[in-house]
């Protein structure tokens, strides 16, 4: 079920073909997002728990702000940009602003032991699964 | 400015007309601005998930090259449930002029943005000419 990827030749073209398979699918339900669209998000399970991963880059730990209730993740900041005076701006392709994106996830979390990790422009959340939400398993008699 | 504007998503371009590999995977082109000032031109790429150890800034026949390479280990053990962007490694090249001294050209990389600084050479920086 995981990702494998340890052909080395392959390894970048499996995980981009994995990932396409998923671009967009259901597993979010009609509440793709509660609101807003940037920064974009993928979403994983490592066993029970999710690991959400969106791209910021150039937005640095200090203009992101991370909050979590039962099922929504809410992540909003400032991405900044400032070239300074007297620059002559040949190319811009960079985009600036403040973001507030809100997901809702179909399934209840546990907000208390949501973990947040950036690096280089990457934000991981690890969001454990709430203990309601856990599957238990049934012993056949 | 009273209130900001809201950042848009931007989809990942693939690398056209990219050289042929041995591998099948995807490249996409770094969003990137460029900027001048009186003493260099400067180009800042955006670059995700790449760090100091997986990027290669190279000049080469008068041309800048850069590249980032994307550390896949950390997927190794997710399986993917719902996803809006792909990931790959970057790459994108420039075409530079005589003006830049290539000696003294430096890079620096912070939370995936990359900023090459390209100094201009001496001769092509703006003089003053003073009036007698």
């Amino acid at each position: 079920m995981s990702l494998n990827l340890h052909d080395p030749f392959d390894a970048l073209f499996t995980l981009q073909r994995a990932l396409d398979a998923r671009r967009g699918s259901e597993w979010m339900g009609r509440g793709t997002a509660a609101s807003g669209s940037y920064p974009p998000v993928n979403i994983f399970q490592q066993g029970d728990d999710f690991i959400a991963v969106l791209e910021v880059p150039g937005v640095g730990k200090d203009n992101l702000s991370i909050e979590a209730k039962e099922n929504t993740i809410r992540i909003s900041g400032r991405k900044a940009i400032d070239y300074g005076e007297d620059t002559s701006v040949h190319r811009r392709e960079r985009l600036s602003g403040v973001f507030d994106r809100t997901i809702a996830l179909p399934i209840d979390i546990n907000p208390e032991s949501v973990r947040a990790e950036y690096h280089d422009g990457v934000l991981a959340l690890f969001i454990p699964r709430a203990e309601h939400e856990k599957p238990r398993t049934i012993k056949i008699g | 400015m009273a209130t900001q504007q809201e950042v848009q998503v931007q989809q990942k371009r693939e690398v056209e007309n990219d050289r042929e590999s041995t591998v099948p995977a995807r490249r996409y082109v770094p969003v990137t601005d460029i900027f001048e000032t009186d003493q260099a031109l400067t180009v800042v790429l955006e670059m995700p998930g790449i760090d100091k150890g997986s990027v290669d800034v190279r000049v080469e026949n008068d041309i800048l090259s850069i590249e980032g390479q994307v550390d896949l280990s950390k997927y190794r053990a997710l399986a993917p449930l719902y996803i809006e962007y792909n990931v790959g490694n970057y790459a994108r090249s420039f075409q530079l002029s005589s003006k830049i001294d290539q000696d003294r050209i430096t890079a620096e990389l912070k939370d995936g943005v990359m900023t090459v600084t390209l100094p201009k050479a001496e001769k092509a920086k703006p003089r003053r000419i003073n009036v007698s």
